[in-house]
């Protein structure tokens, strides 16, 4: 993470579309009338959906419809590095896990593959089709080393295809996510290796109970009182 | 009531105390730096840290932690030290440890918990973190590197000063303090941000690098900016005033000053006065003063006393007022006034010119209805302590005049005083099943032909709303000049058909007023002042000195023993922190030296003589730091205030345009200028914006 500022270019207005608007009206429905700024990360989380990124107008826009000072929406835009605060690529932006399992599996390879494909670390490229920043784990370990692109994890990756992800974006294809190492999910490499017996499957090893595991004792009979 | 042993000591506590308050009426000392009495909790800097019993072995932040019964409190163990060690320590990591250079040094928080918690030497060999510096406007500086991130800017401009300016962005490492794009404050109590900064990341910026604190002489005196009397501490060095800080008094300030009051003593060091003048062939010459004392005389003793005229200005303090009341007197001048705005006040009971309700009874008040005011300008401390008010939700505000921003929200009932008129004939149900309710009339509602009327309606408002009964007078007049109660107090008005202000001035245009004295007087039109003779007695060259035939050099409010009489008709007194500037004498004094001129000695040599005169001739001056609230509320006569009469249709107007620029001290000022066009600047940006 480092210093986040808004980006010294801003677009002169921003308004919500109004494929947006029915989302905005569906999340300011969900909260009382005094309780609106609750809505503040839904609703800047649709400003970068429809614009992929938060620019200066869009928090004030945010900050009148919630009638909160504006300065309070900044503060949320500023504090979560989900919000980008600067124009993203046209085609892609790419946030590639630091993370130590990661780091182990190779992803220090392509990060340099993004320093020398794309450019310098969360800023828009020469050509405005890519953005790529470092992330800190984004919980794929099993799949190391992985990059979320757009919306979707590409995982698995080696420098090979992690160049033919970005030629295929540049390109204005749509590379398929998931694992690129030919895998399901998080599978084992070569398949899967346990819970392969077939009789697990076909219901010969239900037995009936003896006893139901944790039910309650019945209770002891009282002692006889002498 | 619950109990709790600190440090094995037994002591009672009210439910619903933290454990820093407990240990504090137990006489501990808690460190801290986030928290602050006035302020919402934020439990940030876990600088409190004490060890409680019963709870999980660890320490705890006392601040944000509810003191409960049985509670065993430590503040002194080796675990707590330790704790608060590493607090220090991490601190510290970030803190640049400039104390040599930081304005802060000598009055900074950390650097005296540093002392307690502090370790020799740092074990961090890292570079320190670099923050860029905020811009907050002309009164703040920022050092933002020493910033600890205690949140207490932010919670007080949000909470107190009403204006969510400040903010708190990114996070971690990264959080930095600062306001929206930069954009500079637009409160009038920003000054106090300075006040509440534990370190030395926001200073004063008028007074960066002018001074340490250990070299300052205190003197704890009243503030006269505006009618509200705040209790303010003089720093000054030398002669020359370097600092006004805030002092703390419940039943006013709390421990706030406006940005007016604080930074408003460069203006005490320009445009000064420091010798007699006259005017010889039209231009001001400097004189001793017994050449102008001989002009001032020859002229007076020339014409008869009805075409003698004397105007008291707004920061007069109350014992010239009386020297020169008890030498025109003697003189047989009838013209004078201490209402240079031409307020309609003065003749009824006393009530009827006093903030009855008291600043500190806001609090207890359940409607309160504005007439004709902009407490933002006229009375920022009032206007926080209804906004305080206004924060428990017990407060309804109602208001008639202009429809300004003052910082809550409130009903809004018109312009004008047909308005008023309207709910007292029971329009609407504003004052339906109040308890507690006031009414506030401001100096825009007193200054215009209908006032007496309107004086008459608003007191016929108490009566009507039962706001003034055994115990509690809810009928409040809001002044704006320090000097005006005091000079009401003593009948310094016209009696027997003398002229007041408006009366002197045509009659000095016309020639009918042959000499004028101004005592500190420069908001009046003193273009209009025709062939008259002008004499000025005040502190600075302003508008009235630029005018007059004779200057008398005075003493500014900083440089007298005073007695100054606030809006709610309190007495205080203040004490001289500096000496006049130059041949520049106490006002009191000019006029008893000029009344040996004029051959009507006045009766006393000292300024104790002079108080003891006018606390016999006037009981009320006596009564220091007692304001009489509703001690006289179940027998007043409301019929006796002003005169019923006809409204006109005009709107109300505050009497202050520029709030920065009320009086000729603050006019000298260029910090007051400074904040003059910036305020100029953001009432431009908002209007570009709508």
């Amino acid at each position: 993470m480092s210093v986040r500022r808004l980006a010294k270019e801003q677009p002169p207005s921003f308004a919500f579309s109004p494929d947006s608007m029915e989302k905005v009206n569906f999340w300011l429905g969900k909260y009382p009338e005094h309780r609106k700024q609750s809505a503040s990360i839904p609703l800047l989380w649709l400003v970068q959906k429809q614009e992929g990124w938060v620019s200066e107008p869009a928090i004030r826009l945010v900050a009148e419809m919630l009638s909160v000072p504006v300065i309070r929406i900044y503060e949320v835009a500023t504090f979560y590095t989900m919000f980008m605060l600067e124009p993203v690529g046209s085609a892609a932006l790419i946030q590639v896990c630091g993370t130590t399992p990661c780091a182990l599996r190779g992803a220090n390879d392509l990060i340099e593959i993004c320093k020398t494909e794309i450019g310098p670390k969360s800023h828009l490229s020469a050509d405005g089709l890519f953005t790529w920043e470092e992330v800190e784990c984004l919980g794929a370990c099993c799949n190391a080393p992985m990059a979320a692109i757009n919306d979707y994890y590409y995982e698995d990756l080696t420098p090979e295809s992690f160049r033919q992800i970005i030629a295929d974006f540049r390109a204005g294809k749509k590379p398929a996510p998931g694992s690129y190492a030919g895998r399901r999910s998080s599978e084992p490499a070569g398949g899967a290796q346990t819970l392969s017996d077939a009789s697990l499957y076909d219901g010969s090893r239900a037995q009936p109970l003896a006893k139901i595991p944790n039910a309650p004792e019945p209770e002891p009979k009282p002692e006889p009182v002498a | 009531m619950p109990t709790a042993k600190v440090n094995g000591k037994e002591i009672e506590f009210e439910a619903g105390l933290t454990v820093l308050q407990v240990a504090e009426l137990a006489g501990e000392e808690i460190p801290r730096f986030c928290y602050h009495e006035r302020l919402s909790i934020a439990g940030n800097c876990r600088m409190c840290l004490v060890e409680v019993k019963p709870g999980p072995p660890k320490p705890q932040a006392s601040c944000a932690l509810p003191a409960a019964d049985k509670q065993e409190i430590f503040t002194n163990t080796p675990m707590v030290k330790k704790a608060r060690e590493g607090v220090m320590e991490f601190l510290l990591i970030n803190h640049p440890l400039d104390c040599p250079i930081c304005d802060q040094g000598g009055e900074c928080d950390l650097q005296d918990e540093a002392i307690g918690y502090g370790r020799d030497g740092s074990r961090y060999a890292e570079n320190k973190r670099a923050v860029e510096e905020k811009f907050l406007g002309p009164l703040i500086k920022t050092t933002m590197t020493r910033c600890i991130q205690c949140t207490r800017c932010v919670r007080f401009s949000t909470e107190i000063a009403g204006v969510s300016e400040m903010g708190m962005i990114s996070r971690g490492e990264d959080a930095e303090i600062t306001s929206y794009l930069e954009e500079a404050l637009t409160s009038e109590l920003s000054g106090n941000l300075a006040d509440i900064c534990p370190v030395g990341a926001l200073t004063h910026k008028p007074w960066a690098f002018n001074y340490r604190p250990w070299e300052l002489t205190k003197t704890e005196s009243v503030d006269v900016m505006d009618a509200v009397g705040s209790a303010i501490r003089v720093d000054a060095r030398g002669g020359e005033v370097m600092r006004i800080l805030p002092r703390v008094n419940e039943d006013i300030n709390e421990e706030w000053i406006s940005d007016k009051t604080r930074y408003v003593p460069d203006g005490l060091m320009r445009q000064r006065l420091d010798r007699p003048y006259v005017r010889v062939d039209g231009k001001l010459k400097p004189a001793t003063w017994a050449e102008a004392f001989a002009a001032v005389a020859g002229r007076i003793r020339a014409v008869s006393p009805d075409k003698v005229g004397v105007i008291a200005g707004d920061l007069q303090d109350a014992e010239s007022m009386k020297a020169a009341m008890d030498l025109f007197s003697a003189l047989g001048v009838k013209n004078l006034d201490c209402r240079q705005d031409g307020a309609k006040l003065g003749y009824g009971p006393r009530e009827s010119w006093l903030f009855n309700t008291t600043i500190a009874g806001i609090e207890k008040l359940d409607r309160l209805l504005l007439v004709g005011t902009n407490l933002r300008k006229e009375a920022p401390l009032v206007n926080a302590r209804i906004r305080k008010a206004w924060l428990t939700g017990k407060l309804r505000v109602g208001v008639i005049g202009e429809h300004a921003d003052l910082r809550y929200s409130y009903e809004y009932f018109g312009a004008g005083p047909s308005s008023l008129q309207k709910l007292v004939d029971g329009e609407g149900d504003f004052f339906k099943d109040a308890k507690g309710a006031a009414i506030v009339l401001g100096q825009g509602a007193l200054i215009r032909e209908d006032s007496s009327a309107i004086l008459n309606l608003a007191a016929k408002a108490a009566g009507t709303f039962g706001m003034t009964a055994e115990g509690k007078n809810g009928f409040n007049v809001l002044h704006t000049a320090a000097s005006r109660v005091a000079g009401l107090d003593m009948g310094f008005v016209p009696k027997d058909g003398g002229r007041h202000v408006a009366g002197m001035i045509a009659g000095a245009g016309k020639g009918e007023i042959e000499v004028l004295v101004l005592m500190g007087a420069d908001e009046i039109d003193t273009t209009a002042l025709g062939n008259a003779f002008v004499v000025y007695i005040g502190s600075h060259g302003d508008a009235g000195a630029n005018r007059a035939d004779v200057i008398l050099p005075g003493a500014a409010y900083t440089e007298k023993p005073g007695i100054y009489v606030n809006t709610e008709g309190r007495v205080q007194i203040a004490a001289r922190a500096v000496f006049p500037k130059g041949e520049a004498r106490e006002d009191w004094a000019i006029l008893r030296a000029l009344s040996e001129h004029l051959g009507a000695k006045l009766a006393y040599d000292s300024l104790e003589q002079l108080r003891a005169k006018l606390m016999a001739n006037h009981p009320t001056f006596g009564q220091v730091d007692y304001a009489p609230g509703a001690a006289s509320a179940a027998g007043l006569d409301l019929g006796a205030f002003g005169e019923a009469g006809s409204l006109s249709d005009a709107v109300f107007a505050s009497p202050i345009d520029d709030f920065y620029l009320t009086n000729p001290i603050a006019r000298a000022s260029v910090t007051m200028a400074e904040c003059s066009a910036s305020q100029a600047q953001a009432l431009g940006r908002l209007q570009a914006a709508e």
